[in-house]
């Protein structure tokens, strides 16, 4: 992040992020110690985590804004910009990259018309470049939300991005 | 029940997971009902000592020592008032080829929870946590009804099965980053803090997660605690094919007929499970060389076939087990591409903590790029030696990613030098024709 963030603004978390962060703060010793689950918590609310949402969590936790967004920027899964409805976690690992992931990465920018970090127009999905999935047996895979797609070819993208489809 | 295959005995073809009834139905829970309260912690720490139970989570460290460097006398102070002693499992399961505690998690995640119930108690441990990748979906649902079941059953919670000891678990998903994996960074991670290891000493079993006791394992091997409580040290011994002992996931990917995962007794040859379980090479394909434990192992070749995969074997031929999942380099893949893609990976997932690390590693990657670009100059090699040498020794960085990232580099420059010159002297990748490329 280049910009500062700016001081203090008035977002509030709502009730349920509230309970949800205060239920983890309840069986840890400090309460920055929640700070992902509570990053985690909200975007699960909102997609993504604003800087003001960012600053609702970081007062909650009594830490500073400054040390949470070091936080939330160091993991690939907090998101601090809107993504789309849905993420498209292609993986780029070694396993996936022999079966030819490169050329899936491309299928879908040729679908989608959306590169890696990007999101389409109508904030359907984003697409995101992921670490080995945990399934190099059924190579290439990817996830599309939390749907695990094994042995991607052009036919699942098709299936999954082609027009008429998406 | 399946004896030999201890780990995978409730994992059916659908892999549609075990529930409570069908595990306590195979048995599941009559290792803990036997021991909790009934064997003494010493007891339990001497069974997994003998039984030689190594780490499965990519070092091969002795279990039963690692476990006994926690202090067993009372640990309360000042910073601690309740006297917490910490369990994690690691199920961050990130290395580059390696799919097997998915498999163990999401098929019969029970087996994994009675491991941990009698772990704990032999550490007598009041807490315990499940740190997974945040893309286990699947697992982390199973996981988390498991634990549910559990807390109605008496198997978790306070005063489990009257043996006046308590065990609360949780499950944290992770929010992603491979360095969460490495034990220390784990503990940065569960704190809410950036991931970056600490130094040792202090080791985690005697200041961890907030400065208190704590203890690391690998999903698979705390899934084998249950299975030597119940069935002791020397059964366990007897299942290896070698001196190590018990069983492990293999794994294979890659150019195979048939990819997968299977438990195996320890010490079943490299040949066996690449050409009885996964089938052979596909059709045009030859071998030329295997990671053998994920990608931050060095290289083997056809010359390594007809070794034990267990730790000291493996090691001895210049490589590593590691996660004992294999991947495979054919001769239609450029090797300079292949680690080319491992480089840029552990240069992404570096921490940042320290420079050869953050810094060498994306020069690393910059200076694969050059050559399977075709921009490679002679004295390219020089400079990667140079880096695997700075990069590569161990003490030069602050945790083992960025040594770990070097050992493919060094064995694929070791083993396949001409494939790193036909790029610089050719002037192009002599693979390129290939598909999806
Ligand atoms: C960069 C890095 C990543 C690691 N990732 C994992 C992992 O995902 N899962 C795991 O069990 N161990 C991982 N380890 C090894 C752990 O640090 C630790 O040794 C292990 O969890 C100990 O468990 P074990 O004794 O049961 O093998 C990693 C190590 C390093 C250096
Ligand atoms: S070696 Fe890399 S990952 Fe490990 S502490 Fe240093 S910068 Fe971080
Ligand atoms: S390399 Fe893609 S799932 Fe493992």
């Amino acid at each position: 992040m280049s910009e500062l963030i700016p001081v203090c603004t008035d977002e509030q978390l709502s009730e349920t992020e509230l309970a949800a962060i205060d239920a983890e703060i309840a069986h840890v010793p400090y309460r920055a110690s929640v700070a992902i689950d509570a990053l985690k918590i909200v975007q699960a609310q909102r997609g993504w985590v604003s800087d003001d949402a960012l600053q609702a969590i970081a007062r909650h936790l009594k830490m500073s804004a400054e040390e949470l967004d070091g936080i939330a920027t160091f993991y690939n899964l907090i998101f601090r910009r809107p993504v789309g409805d849905k993420v498209i976690l292609l993986c780029d690992s070694i396993s996936c990259w022999i079966k030819g992931c490169d050329g899936l990465t491309q299928g879908v920018t040729d679908l989608l018309g959306v590169g890696p970090g990007e999101t389409t127009p109508d904030k359907a999905y984003t697409l995101l470049p992921i670490t080995c999935l945990g399934a190099c047996d059924k190579a290439p895979v990817m996830m599309v939300g939390e749907e695990l797609y094994e042995n991607v070819d052009e036919q699942t993208l098709h299936a999954l991005f082609g027009k008429g489809q998406a | 029940m399946n004896l030999d295959r201890p780990l995978t005995r409730n994992v059916r073809p659908d892999r549609s997971p075990t529930d409570l009834h069908s595990y306590e139905s195979n048995g599941g829970y009559q290792s803990l009902r036997g021991a909790i309260g009934k064997s003494s912690p010493a007891d339990c720490l001497q069974i997994i000592k003998d039984s030689n139970l190594r780490g499965r989570g990519g070092a091969g460290f002795p279990t039963g020592m690692k476990w006994s460097f926690v202090p067993m006398e009372n640990v309360s102070n000042a910073s601690n008032p309740d006297g917490h002693k910490y369990l994690i499992c690691n199920a961050d399961e990130m290395e580059p080829g390696t799919f097997k505690d998915r498999l163990l998690m999401e098929c019969d995640p029970h087996q994994l929870i009675e491991g941990m119930i009698l772990a704990a108690y032999t550490l007598q441990a009041d807490v315990a946590y499940i740190f997974i990748r945040a893309e286990y979906y699947k697992a982390t649902q199973r996981l988390r009804e498991a634990i549910e079941d559990c807390k109605r059953k008496g198997y978790l919670g306070q005063n489990i099965l009257g043996s006046g000891f308590d065990l609360t678990m949780h499950v944290h998903v992770s929010a992603g980053r491979y360095i969460c994996g490495e034990e220390t960074a784990l503990i940065s991670a569960l704190e809410g803090k950036r991931a970056n290891p600490r130094a040792k000493p202090p080791f985690p079993q005697v200041s961890g997660l907030w400065g208190r006791p704590t203890i690391v394992n690998n999903v698979e091997t705390l899934c084998n605690v249950h299975h030597i409580i119940e069935r002791g040290a020397d059964w366990f011994q007897s299942l290896g094919k070698t001196k190590d002992s018990g069983t492990k996931l293999y794994g294979v990917s890659g150019r195979v007929k048939n990819p997968g995962c299977w438990e195996l007794p320890m010490g079943t040859t490299v040949r066996e499970i690449l050409e009885e379980y996964a089938g052979g090479m596909e059709d045009g394909y030859q071998l030329r060389g295997f990671l053998p434990g994920g990608g931050s192992t060095d290289f083997l070749t056809t010359e390594h076939l007809d070794l034990a995969m267990d730790y000291d074997t493996i090691g001895k031929a210049g490589s590593r087990m590691g996660t004992g999942t294999m991947i495979i380099l054919d001769d239609k893949t450029c090797p300079v591409g292949f680690v080319k893609n491992l480089i840029e990976f552990f240069a992404r997932e570096s921490c940042g903590f320290c420079t050869p690390c953050r810094d060498g590693l994306p020069w690393s990657a910059q200076v694969l790029d050059d050559i399977e670009s075709g921009r490679g100059k002679a004295e390219d090699m020089d400079t990667l030696a140079r880096q695997v040498q700075f990069i590569g020794a161990i003490g030069n960085t602050h945790c083992a990613l960025a040594p770990g990232a070097m050992e493919p580099l060094q064995s694929a420059m070791k083993y396949f030098p001409d494939d790193f010159t036909r790029h610089i002297d050719g002037g192009a990748c002599p693979y390129c024709d290939r598909e999806n490329r």
